[in-house]
């Protein structure tokens, strides 16, 4: 398993990576902790001429918490989420997604940024800035934007981001409440067979607010809407959790892969997802 | 160590053998990462070889175009079916009496078929220029199902067209291999047809794959100066590889040199020649410097020796009582594109007639279908005997369906059906004699250790309180008892290519009383260099730190069958024995000279020679050893060597009783396993330490085939599970701590008692986890359902059982 | 062809410099061109950490690094961890507890518990084997690297006190 050649840069500023976007259109790829892209090139299933590694450009590996705003610089990786003692405090279930993902070594290399940016349906980061109704902000030729999560998605490794544009942050406001990120796979290192991130916020015994969104059981992340809003107004029994098991179905569209048929994925979606919904009332 | 005084006992101890937990003289160079695996090795001028496989399952190969892929700098040859075509090298015999193509001859027949191979400066261009291959292939029907294979008018093996005679009798269809039968077919039938109870049952045990950790490769060298040619590679058979080397090259094999370096895991999967090697060696041969070809673990997965596929339909009769009268087995058994099956010649389904297990089945009946499909070719003994594990998963399926079938507790019916210690050995009627064994003794320590009866009371429990809805999760007992058929194997019904599969061990013990032996065998990570000292040690009196073992180089080596098959320990370990008793029966004589006493006079002592009546008057080995070299003794040639070629007399019949408690969530098909007892019974043991890490090892290969290991294709005959990411290699994070145990039944025949347990463990983990999933549904109704038990499976036969409505 | 770049990285504690093609896999530079045969490939796909390496601090994967990516780095492998003479006390311990067989991934095994027992010196069994499922092993089931390691956790702690 052998790539073909390519042209290697490591620019230290962001102007320096969109210059070469520029120059090189579709055959640049920018490259994170490489853990998606390396082994599609020795498969020789992605072809980049041209390589832009983002590991100089230290902005990116910023993490800010101020207030209840929540900032993630792109090229923070899994092991930094998990590490970093602020983010636990203000948002742990970004601690508890990321120890489900992959492996110690992965998790060294692998970044926010790259889970989210490139669209494999695979990857936990997505829903999970799905939940927390994240921002993504990118930079391109014509400056800055910020993308919400939910709308970033459109079908396997398409999204909403340009051939010239470079996911610089990701950044959401922390709720207060509880929380669960559930996850069923075959064994570590192995994607989801099922996955659903949950935030509950109670208030006088009920559901104040939820926010659903499901893991590798379509060709894009799917946050649920009337999942979440099955909830709200509830006390979280399990009437309401079936309703919201329902409301969810109703949004995902699993293919059948070696993980399972499609039939087993929508009853074990529902049954991680019950299991999600119960431990974040739990926690909330 | 009986009757030894405490001082013999100290002398003893200090051999560091039989019976000691060793620590290993391997680890030293492991733990810092000085192995010398085959891609290690760095040669001047070393080229590299890359494969273009084939995309298709089935297809004709219209036209290959080479040229673009020459002109790339650094390719310095492409060679294909045309180029190999003159020295009669693109096809090669396999061990299974078929042949096989080296390079795609007309057509492919399986998806990573080799269709050429590319030699260049460094594997980076290799790979390059492989890219740049031309093949045009017109696509064929593919057929991936034996059973739609023998239907189907498409002929798979069009060079055998109109060949109804195969190399194991008539074939009955264009896509059919062999039918071998053992036992009494018409006897069989009888019993059955007058049985007060008879269970049916069909059991697939799934294609999987050895996948050892390093892959497979090799580096070829061939001095056209000296018109040497010296090949290192993965083999966990090198003599046989320099054998099959020289009759194919036509290079005399005094001139051809095998080495098997440090081997990271072999399983079966390094037992087969491949063409990879064929093509590392002509190109080497071509281009007169070395060539390296290693191959990465798509092409390992995908090509290179599969284990298993074998669909086994079964019915086993009894008594309402519950004992046994008869078995009835028949195979279909999916061989892929060639039949390169690694078995003894005369059994072209190993040694599947142990398919009566550890009971006294007075009457049976096996046959089995080799069939040709779209597959890569293979079927080795993954972690075990030819075929063993076939055999006992089939055998202790059927007890469970047959218990279930009588309403009986499937421990019992195991108990009441044992071949009882006094009937040892034992004929069984499928022809095997069987060495030793106290079945009823370990499976009682074993089912005691678990409180067996507790168990079942929890599950009844369980399984009520499923039923109230307070809980979603079964739990599962399984149970295994099995019987291995180990140490291929006595010469006059096993051969490998007509090599009888004897083994071979020689010794030189050095002037200072140190000594060296080499075997005809080759450790894989089982420990040899540790192990065979310790034999040794115990033989002749020197210690096992003072003796250096070395196998594998095929010049200085005797010649030796290999390891697989659990056979190094009852072969080339009974050859070691041997010989080491041969150094003593000299040393004898040394002694008696140098203490003047008659030969007769003398008696052994632990590591010396002493005079009887008069224990003051000895001879240590060491003090032996040096006058065998510094001294005139009449009549004794100088020097201390002994050569021994072990033919064994009989197989040895290791056994083992295994428990298993599982708990499955019937909602996600997430099966946990609670406690894994097992109970291996391998005679005499020499390292208990290293029994104990075969037996984790060998389980943990277990669990991950029952649970979820499989090569996998789709109806275009596509591998579906090509990586590690869908190819089920369980972590730490995945595995039970096991519980270890055992009894000791020596081998009668083996010179030191030892029977072999580096694959024990699978045959009995894959039927015990298997059973356990099993068992779990029987309160429901369940009879039997397939592996691998992954979640899906689990969650499948939940809700067809109506467990989620 | 694409362009050779100029690399410059510290191996076990020696600086290196070379010319290589950016598409060069730090495994290959570790082993071909460094002779650093410690580390070995498995999967290439980075499941099975038979090829683990400390880059920088941290455990990673060199099949799924380009040498360009290591450009400036230092490594350790498990060439650098002890010495014949002084061997690290985990080398010592899967000896002792035979947590190796077939010694394949036994470098990766160790170099990624020597990072294990730095990020958590007093680490359970559960953490162990969560913190070990980077790396594969086909011969042992796990049992003794597992008990390897803990011991050897055990015994640098036993040192650590018995320091100060």
């Amino acid at each position: 398993m052998i790539p073909a050649p390519f042209d290697y840069y490591r620019p230290s500023d962001l102007d320096g990576v969109i210059a070469l976007l520029q120059e090189h259109g579709d055959e640049a790829r920018v490259l994170a902790g490489g853990h998606s892209l390396i082994p599609m090139m020795k498969l020789r299933m992605a072809d980049v001429p041209h390589l832009i590694d983002l590991q100089g450009i230290d902005s990116l590996r910023a993490i800010n918490v101020t207030g209840t705003r929540v900032t993630i610089g792109a090229m923070v990786t899994q092991h930094d989420l998990i590490d970093s003692a602020e983010l636990s405090s203000a948002a742990p279930i970004l601690r508890e997604t990321a120890l489900q993902i992959a492996d110690p070594q992965v998790r060294y290399m692998g970044t926010v940024g790259g889970n989210v940016a490139n669209g494999d349906p695979g990857n936990d980061m997505p829903g999970l800035m799905q939940c927390l109704d994240a921002q993504l902000h990118l930079i391109g030729p014509d400056g800055e934007r910020s993308i919400a999560a939910r709308d970033y998605y459109e079908a396997a490794y398409m999204t909403a981001r340009e051939d010239d544009e470079v996911l610089t942050a990701i950044s959401f406001d922390a709720q207060p409440g509880g929380y669960a990120y559930e996850k069923q796979k075959r064994k570590i290192g192995d994607y989801a067979t099922a996955a659903a991130a949950v935030t509950i916020q109670k208030s006088g015994g009920s559901v104040a607010a939820a926010s659903i969104a499901m893991t590798n059981l379509s060709d894009t992340p799917v946050w649920s809407e009337a999942a979440g809003a099955a909830l709200v107004g509830t006390a979280c029994d399990a009437g309401a959790i079936k309703a919201a098991v329902a409301a969810m179905l109703g949004d995902i569209d699993p293919t059948e892969d070696n993980r399972g048929p499609v039939a087993f994925k929508r009853h074990v979606a529902g049954v991680i997802l019950t299991r999600a919904i119960t431990r974040a009332w739990d926690r909330a | 160590m009986k009757d030894l005084n405490e001082e013999q006992q100290e002398r003893a101890a200090g051999l560091k053998g039989l019976g000691c937990s060793r620590k290993r003289v391997e680890d030293a160079r492991f733990t810092q990462g000085k192995g010398n695996y085959v891609d290690d090795i760095k040669m001047p001028g070393m080229l590299h070889g890359d494969f273009v496989r084939s995309p298709y399952a089935h297809a004709r190969v219209k036209s290959i175009n080479t040229d673009a892929a020459m002109a790339l700098d650094g390719v310095v040859a492409v060679l294909t079916a045309k180029d190999l075509e003159p020295l009669s090298l693109h096809w090669m015999p396999t061990l299974a009496g078929d042949k096989q193509m080296v390079l795609a001859d007309g057509k492919v027949l399986f998806q990573g078929q080799e269709v050429a191979f590319v030699v260049a400066r460094d594997r980076f261009i290799a790979a390059d220029a492989v890219e740049l291959v031309e093949v045009e292939y017109e696509e064929l029907p593919v057929i991936v199902n034996p059973f739609e294979a023998l239907q189907s008018d498409v002929v798979l093996r069009e060079d055998l067209a109109g060949q109804t005679e195969g190399a194991h009798g008539p074939r009955k269809h264009h896509n059919h291999i062999f039918t071998w039968e053992v036992g009494e077919k018409d006897a069989t039938e009888q019993v059955l047809g007058d049985a007060e109870v008879v269970a049916e049952e069909t059991v697939y045990y799934h294609r999987t794959h050895p996948c050892p950790l390093e892959t497979c490769g090799a580096v070829a060298s061939m001095d056209k100066v000296n018109g040497k040619l010296t090949v290192w590679g993965t083999f966990q058979a090198p003599h046989v590889v320099r054998t099959v080397a020289s009759l194919l090259s036509g290079i005399e094999e005094h001139n051809i040199r095998v080495v098997s370096p440090d081997i990271g895991g072999g399983f079966g999967n390094k037992v087969g020649v491949y063409p990879g090697y064929v093509c590392a060696i002509v190109a080497s041969i071509v281009t007169g410097v070395p060539v390296k070809w290693i191959e990465d673990r798509m092409e390992n997965l995908m090509s290179t020796a599969f284990a298993r596929d074998y669909w086994m339909t079964g019915k086993i009769s009894a008594t309402k009582e519950g004992k046994i009268t008869g078995l009835h087995c028949h195979v279909t058994a999916d061989h892929g594109a060639f039949d390169a099956c690694a078995d003894p010649t005369k059994f072209p389904a190993g040694f599947m007639n142990i398919c009566t297990g550890s009971y006294d089945i007075p009457t049976a009946y096996l046959a089995v279908d080799g069939v040709y499909t779209n597959k890569a070719p293979g079927g080795v003994s993954y972690r075990c005997s030819f075929r063993v594990t076939e055999a006992a998963y089939f055998i202790e399926r059927m007890i469970e369906v047959l218990a279930i079938e009588l309403n009986m507790d499937a421990a019992e019916l195991r108990r009441i059906n044992f071949i009882k210690k006094e009937q040892f050995p034992y004929q069984s009627a499928l022809g095997w004699e069987y060495d030793s064994g106290d079945y009823h003794t370990a499976w009682d320590k074993a089912l005691k250790a678990v409180d067996y009866e507790g168990l079942r009371k929890e599950q009844a429990d369980r399984v009520e309180a499923f039923k109230r809805g307070e809980t979603r999760k079964l739990m599962g007992v399984g149970l295994s008892f099995f019987t291995e058929i180990v140490g291929a194997g006595p010469v006059k019904n096993c051969d490998i290519l007509g090599m009888g599969m004897f083994d071979s061990c020689e010794i030189r013990i050095h002037p200072t009383g140190s000594a060296i032996a080499r075997l005809g065998t080759i450790s894989q990570g089982q420990g040899h260099a540790t192990t065979f000292a310790q034999i040794l040690a115990s033989e002749i009196g020197i210690s096992a730190d003072s003796i250096t073992i070395e196998e594998g180089d095929t010049d200085t080596a005797p010649y030796g069958l290999g390891t697989y098959g659990s056979r190094s320990t009852p072969v080339a370990g009974a050859a070691t024995a041997l010989a080491g008793r041969k150094i003593r029966a000299k040393a004898q004589m040394i002694a008696a000279y140098l203490l003047e006493v008659h030969d007769n006079d003398l008696e052994w002592d632990v590591d010396r020679f002493v005079v009887k009546g008069a224990p003051e008057r000895f001879k240590t080995m060491k003090e032996i050893a040096y006058a065998a070299y510094n001294q005139a003794i009449p009549g004794v040639e100088p020097g201390l060597e002994a050569v021994s070629y072990y033919d064994p007399p009989n197989m040895t019949y290791p056994f083992g009783a295994y428990v298993c408690v599982m708990d499955i969530d019937v909602d996600t098909g997430v099966q946990e396993i609670r406690k894994f007892y097992a109970l291996d019974d391998c005679g005499t043991r020499i390292n208990p330490m290293i029994i104990e890490g075969q037996v984790h090892g060998g389980l943990t290969e277990a669990l991950a085939v029952a649970l979820g290991q499989e090569i996998a294709y789709d109806d275009m005959g596509n591998v579906k599970t090509g990586t590690f990411m869908d190819f089920f290699l369980p972590t730490a994070w995945e595995v039970p701590n096991y519980i270890t145990d055992h009894t000791v039944t020596p081998s009668p025949h083996h010179p030191i008692g030892a029977k072999g347990v580096g694959e024990s463990p699978h045959v009995g983990g894959v039927p015990c986890f298997s059973n356990a999933v099993n068992d779990a549904f029987r309160a429901f109704g369940l009879r039997h359902t397939h592996m691998p038990h992954d979640h899906w499976r689990i969650w499948q036969t939940a809700n067809r059982l109506g467990l989620h409505d | 062809m694409s362009n050779k770049m100029h690399i410059k990285m510290t191996v076990n504690g020696k600086a290196e410099e070379f010319l290589a093609e950016p598409r060069e896999l730090l495994i290959y530079t570790l082993r071909e061109r460094l002779n650093v045969t410690g580390p070995h490939i498995g999967c290439e796909t980075s499941h099975c950490g038979a090829c683990t390496v400390t880059l920088n601090g941290k455990s990673v994967k060199a099949c799924t690094l380009f040498v360009a990516q290591a450009d400036g780095a230092e490594l350790t492998t498990i060439e650098g961890l002890g010495t014949p003479d002084s061997l690290h006390v985990l080398q010592e311990a899967f000896r002792e507890h035979h947590g190796l067989q077939c010694g394949y991934c036994t470098p990766g095994m160790i170099t990624r518990a020597s990072k294990l027992l730095e990020e958590n010196p007093t680490p359970t069994e559960e953490e162990v084997r969560f913190g070990m499922a980077g790396n594969m092993c086909r011969c042992t089931g796990y049992q003794n690297i597992v008990k390897s390691i803990l011991a050897a956790a055990a015994e640098m702690n036993a040192a650590k006190e018995a320091a100060q």
